[in-house]
């Protein structure tokens, strides 16, 4: 194969400046609705707060103070202590790090497994679809839960095994999708005109197919994030996420839910957090849609 | 009763651009088939919904004056205008395919109308939509009226649309290109159905069309518009003087004055004149 | 040039069978222009479809400058045959700028290509270099039309299969790309096989005209047939009348 060079290939600059341009316009879109703003907004500052955790973070997250125990949100600690007498705010910013790191780890998995058997089913139909389809519509029932139990058995409790647990489970909507639009752009008259001057089957598939697909599996994945957080602290809760000391959110709550009555904010806070979070991404997914994938606009 | 369509100085604008889509359009319908063409862009759309008020919200309409018989289309709220479109004027759109509810029998959609305008009873509604679509030539009326959108032909689903739209007997019809999603065969027919319906009653046809020999041989009249604007009316092509109106006779092959290569328009110059 | 012989297109879905085309025999000379009219559904576009191998399901002879071809294309196959299709909007790449759609067939064909040979093709269709650059959506439709008739002579096929070439289109755009599509041809000699609903513009372009109904050629016309507007075949009369309904009010 020759390699035959864009014609007239733009410097660098040019290049970066349009993808500058590019991205301003995007982030511009998403910014125009209220609400799209502030999911954009609450998601950007969890990613700074899980970055910068050790600079925000007032107190250790795990150094235990026996002596200040359970004690109310006040100036000292914004949103009180735990049992341990550990400051809730730093554990939540701490516990942040844990969920994002979560989050992007399972949506890196997923995403391309997804894509790829969605589109590979899509694009060749037939014998390859129904199988791959088959296989997906038979992991879509697995309850994530029930498998993070099996996996925890086999593997011992910790972040990564919920990570692969979750990972395993949560790919086939993701595979639906990109198939659904496989089935649409193979048929697109460009593709065709691709198949009569001879493009191979991969390059059909990776520069033909996939691109058109990225945008609502994007959608999709921003949505999914909301309910990898939700199972993400349900794992936590039932120990089978990252293990004590880590101030995972959904361990805390389990932790707090001794003193529910009495000193609420202990499971209150990490609670609100898990809200705060899920919508956020829920908020963004929806916002992210209307930008990237103009057919189901709300207007 | 009056039922002159009158529209001075006519202009429509779109929120995000300062073009005007319709640029100061004036002209009036009393009776008879105006024919309005124009090549994609032209407004001739734009004009057409707007004369319904089915823009959407970020168009504006600006005009000295537009009306129809006594009733005042710049002015009338949105529930008058909801009970003038269909009882007093009607538009039948392109395509049967997205102007036809998916999920109801046809029978019903088409008694719709004449419930809502008519105040008919839902027995009275049906009766009166089959021999709605007798008249438009379908049939087994019977079996189309329980049928589904999807289970009739193109040809058929706009004969269909027409007897829904003509059934509360509009006074003005509005057709945006009725035609150019059907096959050439079939065309003809829905014209010639245009015809008797509307006009036997003595409405008035606005037909938009592209197709500017389809609209002269069918049309009384025929406005010519370009960018917004309308370059010119004439009765018939071979009065037509304007550059753009000869240009655009000239650019469509005619089997019977056949040539080697077909005249282009000069848009450079169209656009200097 | 192409020879078809005793062609037939089945489509079965469980019980029923859909026979689209039904034994079809079609020869073109090359340097001919050969139009097929006919109604939607008749089958006109599956013949083309089938032609260049994008449709399976038939049977039957094809032979294309000789050979006979099979089911499955390989690369000499698709370079004596290009297509192009209805739809502007569909039938480019949305994310590939128009320098990568016309250096794209010339990458998967093998075949050197440069800036220069981009621009070249560019300038065929009677478009400036720099719309190298654009996106497709930067371009009206008819500027599309002319990469996509580009991108299909930027690997000089002997053979244009033009599938509705200009019914998206404009008259205005539509006379401009006839034109175009009638200069490459005195140019380059190749050979046309046009598919349209619309008579005027097959008369205009070819030299043969056949009309289908139903999966079967039911008339063969010339442009003279045409211009009197007199056939033998009912069909082809009606067809006939209709389509030149503005000439006869």
């Amino acid at each position: 194969m020759t390699y035959v060079p864009l014609p007239e290939r733009r410097s660098l600059r040019e290049n970066l400046g349009n993808m500058m341009g590019a991205t301003g316009r995007f982030v511009a879109d998403l910014m125009r609705e209220p609400l799209g703003r502030a999911g954009f907004i609450v998601v950007m500052l969890l990613i700074l707060i899980a970055i910068f955790a050790p600079l925000i973070a007032p107190y250790s997250p795990t150094r235990q103070a026996l002596g200040s125990a359970l004690q109310a949100p006040s100036a000292t600690h914004w949103l009180g202590t735990d049992e341990y007498g550990r400051d809730i705010l730093s554990r939540l910013i701490w516990g942040t790090r844990i969920t994002m790191q979560t989050i992007l780890s399972i949506s890196a998995i997923v995403g391309p497994v997804g894509l790829i058997i969605g589109v590979t089913a899509g694009f060749f139909g037939g014998r390859i679809d129904a199988v791959l389809m088959r296989f997906t519509d038979i992991v879509l029932s697995f309850p994530s839960l029930v498998l993070a139990l099996a996996f925890a058995a086999a593997m011992g409790a910790g972040l990564q095994t919920a990570i692969i647990a979750i990972s395993l489970t949560a790919w086939p909507p993701v595979a639906r999708l990109a198939r659904a639009e496989a089935l649409v752009v193979r048929n697109a008259d460009y593709v065709n005109a691709a198949r009569l001057y001879g493009a191979g089957k991969l390059r059909l598939i990776f520069l033909y197919v996939v691109p058109m697909c990225i945008p609502s599996v994007i959608v999709r994945l921003t949505l999914n994030m909301a309910t990898i957080t939700l199972t993400a602290a349900s794992l936590g809760f039932l120990g089978l996420g990252a293990q004590p000391p880590s101030p995972e959110w959904g361990a805390m709550i389990s932790a707090g839910r001794r003193f529910m009555l009495d000193q609420w904010w202990v499971a209150l806070m990490p609670g609100f957090a898990i809200l705060l979070t899920s919508l956020a991404f829920n908020v963004l997914g929806d916002a992210l849609r209307d930008v990237l994938d103009p057919r189901y606009t709300r207007k | 009763m009056d039922t002159t369509l009158s529209i001075r100085d006519l202009s429509v604008r779109f929120a995000q651009g300062s073009v005007r889509a319709v640029d100061g359009v004036s002209f009036s319908v009393s009776s008879g088939k105006i024919g309005i063409v124009g090549e994609s862009g032209s407004g001739k759309s734009t004009l057409g919904r707007a004369i319904m008020r089915l823009l959407p919200p970020s168009a504006s309409i600006s005009a000295d004056c537009m009306t129809f018989g006594e009733h005042d289309l710049l002015r009338a709220s949105e529930k008058d205008m909801r009970k003038l479109r269909g009882s007093v004027m009607a538009l039948i759109m392109q395509d049967p395919r997205y102007s036809l509810n998916p999920v109801l029998p046809i029978g019903r959609q088409v008694a719709e109308t004449a419930i809502l305008h008519k105040g008919m009873s839902r027995k009275e509604a049906g009766e009166a939509a089959a021999a709605m679509l007798e008249r438009v030539r379908i049939r087994d009326v019977t079996r189309v009226m329980q049928s589904y959108p999807h289970q009739i032909s193109g040809g058929m689903g706009q004969r269909v649309m027409i007897a829904a739209m003509l059934l509360a007997r509009p006074r003005l019809v509005i057709a945006d290109e009725p035609t150019s999603a059907l096959d050439v065969s079939v065309r003809g027919e829905v014209l010639e159905l245009l015809d008797d319906l509307v006009c036997a009653d003595g409405s008035s046809l606005l037909l938009i069309s592209h197709d500017i020999r389809m609209v002269a041989a069918f049309c009384d009249r025929i406005i010519v518009m370009y960018q917004g604007r309308i370059v010119e009316e004439v009765t018939q092509l071979r009065d037509a003087s304007h550059p753009y109106t000869r240009a655009l006779i000239a650019a469509m092959p005619d089997p019977r004055h056949p040539v080697r290569r077909l005249a282009v328009p000069d848009r450079a110059k169209l656009e200097r004149g | 040039m192409i020879r078809i012989r005793d062609f037939n297109v089945r489509y079965r879905s469980g019980k029923t069978e859909n026979h689209v085309v039904r034994g079809i025999d079609l020869t073109v000379a090359q340097g001919e222009c050969v139009g097929i009219v006919g109604e939607s559904g008749c089958g006109k576009s599956t013949l083309l479809r089938c032609l260049v191998g994008l449709e399976s399901g038939w049977t039957g002879n094809i032979e294309i400058d000789g050979q006979s071809l099979g089911a499955v294309r390989g690369k000499d196959d698709l370079r004596r045959a290009q297509m192009v299709f209805q739809d502007p909007f569909g039938s480019l790449h949305p994310r590939h700028r128009i320098g990568r759609a016309l250096s794209e067939p010339l990458r998967c064909m093998g075949l050197p290509g440069s800036p220069q040979r981009v621009a070249a093709a560019l300038k065929e269709v009677g478009l400036p270099a720099s719309f190298a650059h654009r996106f497709p959506h930067q371009l009206s439709g008819g500027q599309r039309q002319r990469v996509a008739i580009a991108r299909a002579l930027i690997i000089e096929p002997p053979i244009l299969l033009l599938d509705e070439p200009t019914s998206a289109l404009d008259v205005s755009v539509q006379a401009e790309i006839l034109n175009l599509l009638s200069d490459r041809r005195d140019e380059r000699g190749l050979t046309y096989l046009l598919v349209s609903h619309d008579l005027a513009v097959v008369a205009h372009m070819c030299d043969r005209i056949l009309v289908m109904q139903n999966g079967v050629f039911v008339e063969e016309l010339t442009p003279d047939n045409i211009r009197l507007a007199k056939a033998t075949h009912p069909y082809a009369q009606h067809l006939m009348d209709v389509s030149l309904l503005s000439d006869a009010l």
